[in-house]
This record gives C-alpha cells, structure tokens and sequence, in this order.
C-alpha cells in the first residue's frame, strides 16, 4: 500500500498547531490522562495517528475532537511536550473550515451558532442567553427539563455572582470598533489562508 | 617498566564503582601510579547493590571481587573510602587536588570481626537497601564488602554507647573521636567516574510512589530479591508482607519525558527483564506484565529478549501508564490505553515496579569541583577533566567497562608526556 502523506501535511500545514503532530511518540498518556476517556471513539494518540496514516475523511468527521474540555491534563502529562489540546482545538476548527463535521454536533452547535452569535451580537459574552439558548436548542420541553435539572448550580452561581441574570444588557461600549476588529481578523484569515 | 614513571606522575580516579575501578587497575598494571577516591564507605557502587547482572544472570560479586584482588595485589594502588575531592586547580599533566577524608571512626586495623556491631544496640535506615530494613550504626554494608572495615555513623559517633562499644574492639580499632581531615595531592590527569543515582520516583506523581506502599522501584526491587535485602530475598508486597506474585513493571517512569529525564537510561528495559525473571523464578506460578513504549535491547542484548519473550508467564503491553491509583485492597492499579488496540485499561496488580532511570551524580553533588569543567545538557561530564562509564553517559556495566579501560589509556597518555 502506497504510504500517502498528503493529509498529515495539509494538517502540519493548515491546522493550528497541527505541524506539533509529528513529534508525537505513541505512547499512550494522553488517552489514559483524559477525563473523557470512556467517551471518546479515538484517543489524541489516535487521532494523531490517523493523520499520519492519511485517513482525512475519518479524521474530519469525527466527533472526537469536539469532545475536549480543555482541561489541559494531556498537555501537563504529555512527555513529549505536544500542546494536545491546542492541537485539538485546531483539528476541530480545520475540520469545521472544510465543511466536514455534522451540523448536529452538539459542541460544534454550541461553538459556532449559540457561543459565536452571542458574542458578536454585543461585544460580550451574555451568561443568561447564552444558557438558555443552549438548553432550549432541543427544543422547549428539554429546555425545560435541563433548567430544573440545573437549578442549584444556577442559583450558586448567581449567588456567587458568577452568572449575569440580565438576559439583555444591549452593546459594549466601543461596538464599532470591535466590529471593524472581527472584520480585520477574517481579512487576516483569508489571507493566511491564501498563503497556504 | 617499573621505574619509569616517577611518583608524582599519578592517575587520580575518582568514584570506586565498576567503572573507577577497571580505569585504576587498568592504568595501575601498565605501570602508573593510581589515587583512587570513593566516597561510600565500601568500593562497587551501584553494581555491589545489584541482585544478578543480566544478560547472564549471574551474581555481580564476581565480577567485583576480581577487581578488589586486582587491587590489593598491586602497590601501585592508594585508595581513600569516605573520601570526595573537593577542590581541582592547576591543568592536564599538573593538578593539585584537594581531597577531605570523612571520619569512618574505625581504622585500618579492623578486621571485619563483627563484635562492635553485636555489642551496638542503636539501629538506623539501611542506606544500603534504601532504607527499606534498619541496620546498626557501626557495621560494614554486606558480607563481600570491601575494603572490609566497618564504619561508624557520624551521629552515633557522639554517643556514650560508642565509647563502650570502641572497648569491645579486640584490636582497639574503633576511635569515636576521628575528625574530618583535608590531605592535598599533585596528580597529571583525572577520572571522573562518580556514576549514577536513582531518579527520585517521588516527582513522577501520577504514579504514586511514596504514596502508596505497593509501588517500588527497580533499584529497591534489587535490593528486595537479594538475599542480604530486607526481605532475606523474598519477593512480597511492602504493605502486607504477602507474596507478590502479579507484579507489573513500567518501563520508562520518569525517563524520555520533558516533565522528568529527557533521556533514555538504556539499562532499564533490561533490567526489568531481569527482574521479571526473579519473580517468575520464586513463584512457577507467577505473572509479569511489562508495560513499554517500545522496548530497547540492542546488539547481544536481543538474545535476552528473545529468551524473555519465550516464557509465557510474562506478557507485554505496549503503552506507557498515565497514572496509577490504589483499590481497597490495597492493590495499586495501572490505567492507560493499550495503542496496539486501542483498549483503555484498569488492571490491578500486587505490586507495581517503576523502571526508573539513571540520574549523574555529577549534574547535583558529584560535580567536578574543577573550573574548566562541562557537562552536557542532562549534567553528564564531557570535558575539563576525564570522564568513565555512567559519569560520561547512561549505559549498562560491560559498556562501562569498555569506557573506563578508554580513560585508563587517555590517562597513561596524559600521565606519559610529563613521565
Ligand atoms: C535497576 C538497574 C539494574 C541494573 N542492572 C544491570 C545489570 O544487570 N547488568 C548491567 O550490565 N548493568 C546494569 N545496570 C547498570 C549499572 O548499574 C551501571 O552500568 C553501573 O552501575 C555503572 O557503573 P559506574 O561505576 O559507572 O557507576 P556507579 O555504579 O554509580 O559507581 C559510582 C561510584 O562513585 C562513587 N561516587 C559518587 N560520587 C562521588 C564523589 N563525589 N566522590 C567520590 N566518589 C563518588 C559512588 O559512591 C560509587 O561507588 C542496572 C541499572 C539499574 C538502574
Ligand atoms: S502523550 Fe504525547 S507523545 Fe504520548 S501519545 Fe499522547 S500526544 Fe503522543
Ligand atoms: S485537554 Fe482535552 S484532550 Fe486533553 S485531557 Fe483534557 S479533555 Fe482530554
């Protein structure tokens, strides 16, 4: 079988972080130090591996890299220094750039519809809407449902003052800047893309 | 040949370990005049504290013991035990060294009658087997020691006991009262070959060594099959004294990690082998199970492999653990992914072995107390001065050798040209 590599360049290449791929060893402390173990299909390690075998389609279209929370437990673990949860994150983004992940993806649908358009809409993350957008995007019974299920952490953050109540807090001062802000980033973006 | 060389052309060797010693009797029997400078009470190093040497599996007292009659019979050689060089000045082929001799507070008369140690009743950590036994504080470290006389702890040294105890010497050989004392020396050329340490197995935290009593490492698991261990060379689990017949072995804890040793100590995959044997030996009915990224048995050593591999109480997993926790039982248990399968597993065991590395004693306390010394990134001596066997490099006893028998001739050269 032809060794086909093309994949696991465009990956050095295009994915953030991606080209820290090649440095991995294989030997499996990433996967034993993820809390989410149990829930993924394919482990870093894995995933990694896959990149170099070429198997761009599995890779792209996994669910795998959406399950990461970032808790940074690979990265402090990993003996050979790979910033893995960089490297995930970026996956996930390259993938999402090519049109590859399923739109139903919880966490994609959260990244990029709820998180995204809440932000840009004010210039600030707004807890309240943001929450209740991701409960009730199911639908209005599981919203329902999830709330009262999360009832007592909801109160503890509020009494915390870690919650913001107020569902609509309108723009952030300087709304126009950071406007012209996004619009310089994604100007930026096409033209490292271009590069690429 | 004999008279050649004038006596102040000497070889200073520093360390007593199996490579300080090759690189004395070597130099000594072309002729030279050799210092050697060991800072333990007894000569061997690390390989006096070893239960069997691989690939052969036989005893290393052998092999030392060779040496130390090499010594004895050859005048050519001064040695110094509970002795460091602390100062080095001057330059290749005229140095002047300083070497502060520690009180062993027991002399040369000694004959290694054991009487002081039967009358002591103070007892203390065994450094010798880690401290896993105690041992009193005047005694020598085991029955091959050499040279054979036995040593008094410095603290005990100040006791009232140890004036009782220095009248039970029937040769009047103990003197509580010895002092510290700096003797200067002018030498050509020096061999530093101090050696190796442990790493430390409490830093590796997901693997909970000193945390849980069930997980040890290769060097205390040396000690533990020796008969002169704490065990009288019984393999069992600390926690419980039971029999350890499921033991796992993880190879490369603490080694080729950015968080720990960046590199490979290239003995350990070996000696877990070895050890493996151990326990398979004591218990027919036993299992091993190594843990390995990938497994590092070069040149002859393949054999070995081979040979372990063939036995099929002992299996194979190709991963490297991310951490170990313990089960009510007190059962250390290994979690980590398997990535021939992909299989995430939890397996206790009753004991669980780190392989753990080799640390130079020159990147810490052992270094060369000598301007112009260098050192490679993990603290291994490259130049200033000579360097032998695990001083220069990580490496297992035979390549030490070849590398001290090296220096013995860098020495003579050295030595030579002011000869
Ligand atoms: C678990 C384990 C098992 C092993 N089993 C085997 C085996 O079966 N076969 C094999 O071939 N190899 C084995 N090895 C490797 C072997 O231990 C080394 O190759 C060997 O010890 C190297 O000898 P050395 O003389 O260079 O160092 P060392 O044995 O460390 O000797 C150094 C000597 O220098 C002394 N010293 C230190 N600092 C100073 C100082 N500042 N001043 C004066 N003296 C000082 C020390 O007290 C010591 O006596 C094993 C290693 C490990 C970790
Ligand atoms: S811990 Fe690091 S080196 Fe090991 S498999 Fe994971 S990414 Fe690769
Ligand atoms: S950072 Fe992500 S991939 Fe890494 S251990 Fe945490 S959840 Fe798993």
């Amino acid at each position: 079988m032809a060794y086909d590599l093309s994949f696991a360049k465009e990956v050095y290449k295009k994915s953030e972080m991606g080209h820290w791929i090649k440095m991995c060893m294989q030997c499996g402390v990433c996967a034993g130090s993820c809390p989410l173990r149990a829930h993924w299909q394919h482990s870093p390690r894995q995933l990694f591996q896959m990149v170099r075998a070429g198997k761009k389609d599995e890779v792209l279209k996994s669910s795998d890299m959406w399950m990461c929370t970032s808790c940074y437990n690979c990265i402090a673990r990993c003996p050979r220094n790979l910033p893995i949860t960089h490297i995930i994150h970026g996956l996930a983004r390259y993938a999402e750039t090519q049109g590859k992940v399923d739109p139903t993806q919880p966490t994609r649908r959260f990244a990029v519809e709820v998180f995204w358009e809440n932000i840009v809409s004010t210039g600030r993350v707004g807890e309240a809407m943001l929450t209740m957008r991701l409960y009730f995007q199911d639908g209005i019974g599981a919203g329902i449902q999830r709330g009262l299920e999360m009832k007592d952490s909801a109160l503890g953050m509020l009494k915390t003052r870690r919650l913001n109540p107020i569902p609509f807090r309108g723009k952030i001062k300087g709304y126009d800047g950071f406007k012209k802000m996004l619009a310089k980033a994604a100007e930026l973006e096409v033209k490292l893309e271009n590069k690429a | 040949m004999a008279d050649v060389h004038a006596a102040g052309h000497t070889i200073l060797v520093v360390g007593g370990g199996i490579s300080g010693l090759t690189t004395a009797v070597e130099a000594a029997e072309t002729g030279y005049n050799v210092l050697l400078v060991e800072r333990d009470p007894h000569f061997g190093g690390r390989v006096a504290q070893h239960n069997q040497y691989f690939p052969k599996l036989c005893s290393p007292t052998c092999g030392l013991e060779i040496n130390y009659q090499r010594i004895k019979n050859n005048p050519r050689i001064r040695y110094m035990t509970l002795a460091e060089v602390v100062d080095i000045q001057g330059a290749e082929g005229d140095y002047t060294v300083r070497i502060r001799k520690h009180p062993r507070h027991v002399t040369e008369a000694c004959t290694g009658c054991g009487e002081c140690s039967k009358a002591c009743t103070v007892e203390v950590p065994d450094p010798y087997n880690f401290g896993m036994n105690t041992v009193k504080a005047i005694r020598n470290n085991h029955a091959m020691a050499f040279p054979v006389w036995f040593h008094m702890d410095p603290e005990y040294a100040k006791s009232e006991e140890a004036q009782k105890v220095a009248k039970v010497c029937p040769v009047g050989a103990i003197q509580p009262e010895m002092q510290a004392e700096d003797v200067t020396e002018k030498v050509s050329a020096v061999v530093w070959a101090t050696g190796w340490k442990p790493y430390d197995a409490e830093k590796i935290r997901p693997y909970g060594f000193g945390q849980y009593a069930n997980v040890t490492t290769n060097m205390r698991f040396e000690r533990m099959a020796n008969v002169y261990g704490p065990t009288g060379g019984k393999i069992v689990r600390p926690s419980d004294g039971k029999e350890a017949r499921n033991v796992a072995m993880i190879q490369c804890a603490g080694s080729r990690d950015h968080n720990y040793l960046p590199f490979c100590s290239r003995i350990c995959c070996l000696a877990s082998m070895k050890q493996a044997s151990y326990v398979r030996n004591q218990y027919p009915d036993s299992k091993v199970t190594i843990f390995y990224i990938d497994l590092r048995a070069m040149d002859r050593y393949e054999a070995f492999l081979q040979k372990t591999r063939a036995d099929q109480g002992i299996s194979w997993i190709k991963s490297k653990p991310a951490r170990i926790e313990e089960d009510a039982q007190g059962n250390p248990v290994v979690i980590g992914e398997n990535t021939l399968t992909g299989e995430r597993y939890a397996m206790p065991f009753d004991l669980v072995v780190l392989a753990t590395g080799m640390e130079p004693n020159s990147a810490q306390a052992g270094k060369v107390p000598y301007q112009g010394a260098a050192y490679d990134d993990y603290g291994f001596v490259t130049g200033g001065v000579l360097s032998a066997g695990c001083a220069a490099y990580p490496t297992d006893v035979a390549s030490s050798v070849q590398s001290a028998t090296a220096m013995a001739m860098k020495a003579i050269q050295v030595a030579g040209r002011r000869g």
